[in-house]
């Protein structure tokens, strides 16, 4: 889970030079971590979008704790959602990135708002073109990972032949 | 065990992070002067591994460039390059320096100003780590003399100013940010505003309804928010939606390109405050 946050961090703040000028833009830490609360439950989900979130505030120059618990929530419930609905097909897995992008943004921006602290005038396509974003590179994520045991597997099959 | 007993109490431990990161948001709302020490010392240890990170990928992508490329004409280019933006920021200065001097003669109360500007070249090496903040990381800190709100410039005009410098490394702010402003004019009506990046382009607010705006005019900085030097090129006016007597909306095309900045200038020299009122309009 480590390992996984701090690959998102290192990818996010590389690919973010090139994606700064544009009105797309990636979250691959909220990525991990709902991947990480649908395969691992809400209580590692929560502390995976806690962890990362905080370190994602520290990074960038808002408060710190804000995405944190913004992201220690999408963890919580996309977890809970896991564990009680069968998230295997692609169209629920779609539905629950678009679904985490959509409450990550409602409680981080809900926040700064709240706080008097930013103003987020029309945010509606950044976070459309987020959730898809997000969503794509989440389902491929998931097809890639869950590819790999099979595709071992078929390897050792070829070599026994 | 104590593990297991907790995860069997998923909604204590919910509540407690939650009131965790709330009673962590409040500590920093309530002492929102200075820089919070969490996010220094986080920015500072995470600056190396950026640092660490743009070398490795700096490399692989020198090895692949000057070795399996055209290696002759690779680093023909790019010394010609860096040649054009040396001049290209002479050019700015030498356009900021003859504006003020036609200002400077019109006003009663001769005043000589200083423009030479002293700069520090810094390379970028990171962006910023969450997509709601435009940043980018720099490899030059405060043992470079980088300080909080210095300007931060590039050939093609202005870029943002440092907001987080550690000993090596520093975070730009990036003009076009939510929270980015820079006092602005328009530079062939004279017509003075505010650009305020909206997270993707910038706009320019708080222009008199009576100024002469048009699309294509270029906007540069006016000095008088004690940031940004006079006269640099923040970008040109690409639509103007017009109200009842007030500009409703300007956009403006920002000059710099943000998503290739490779290498900016930071500077260090205290801009001159500027009092554009006593100009003439």
């Amino acid at each position: 889970m480590l390992i996984a946050i701090a690959l998102a961090l290192a990818l996010q703040t590389t690919l973010a030079r090139f994606i700064v000028g544009g009105t797309t833009a990636l979250d691959l830490v909220l990525v991990v971590v709902t991947y990480v609360a649908l395969t691992s439950g809400p209580v590692t989900g929560m502390l995976a979008g806690s962890l990362a979130g905080i370190i994602q505030d520290a990074l960038s120059s808002g408060v710190v704790g804000i995405g944190g618990l913004a992201k220690s929530i999408v963890g919580f419930l996309a977890g809970a959602i896991g564990q009680q609905f069968i998230v295997t097909a692609a169209l629920p897995r779609l539905v629950m990135f678009l679904g985490a992008t959509a409450l990550h943004a409602a409680v981080f921006m809900g926040l700064y708002v709240l706080l008097g602290l930013r103003a987020f005038p029309s945010p509606w396509t950044a976070i459309a073109s987020q959730a898809l974003g997000n969503a794509a590179v989440g389902l491929i994520a998931f097809a890639i990972i869950e590819s790999l045991p099979g595709m071992a597997e078929r390897r050792r099959m070829q070599k026994r032949h | 065990m104590a593990l297991l007993d907790i995860r069997q109490r998923i909604g204590y431990l919910f509540i407690a992070v939650t009131i965790g990161h709330i009673i962590l948001i409040s500590a920093q709302v309530n002492t929102n002067r200075g820089i919070p020490i969490l996010e220094a010392v986080t920015f500072g240890v995470f600056a190396e591994v950026q640092r660490a990170a743009s070398s490795a990928i700096g490399g692989m992508q020198t090895s692949w460039t000057d070795y399996v490329a055209l290696q002759q004409v690779r680093t023909e280019n790019e010394q010609l390059q860096k040649e054009i933006s040396q001049i290209r920021v002479g050019l700015q200065q030498e356009r900021a320096l003859a504006q003020r001097s036609r200002t400077l003669e019109q006003l009663l109360d001769l005043r000589t100003q200083a423009v030479d500007l002293t700069t520090v070249a810094a390379n970028v090496i990171a962006g910023g780590a969450s997509p709601d903040f435009r940043t980018i990381t720099v490899d030059k800190g405060t043992a470079d003399g980088l300080r909080p709100d210095m300007a931060v410039i590039a050939p093609a005009g202005v870029v943002g100013r440092i907001i987080t410098p550690s000993a090596r490394a520093a975070k730009v702010q990036l003009l076009i940010d939510r929270n980015a402003a820079a006092g602005a004019l328009v530079e062939r009506s004279r017509a003075q505003g505010v650009a305020e990046g909206s997270g993707g382009d910038l706009r320019l607010n708080y222009v008199s309804g009576t100024a002469d705006i048009q699309v294509g005019d270029t906007v540069v900085t006016s000095g008088i928010d004690g940031i940004y030097p006079k006269g640099f090129v923040i970008g040109q006016i690409q639509s103007v939606q017009r109200g009842a007597g007030v500009f409703d909306t300007i956009v403006l095309r920002p000059a710099v390109d943000f998503s290739s900045i490779e290498a900016v200038l930071v500077v260090t020299t205290a801009p001159v405050a500027v009092d554009e009122e006593a100009a003439p309009q």
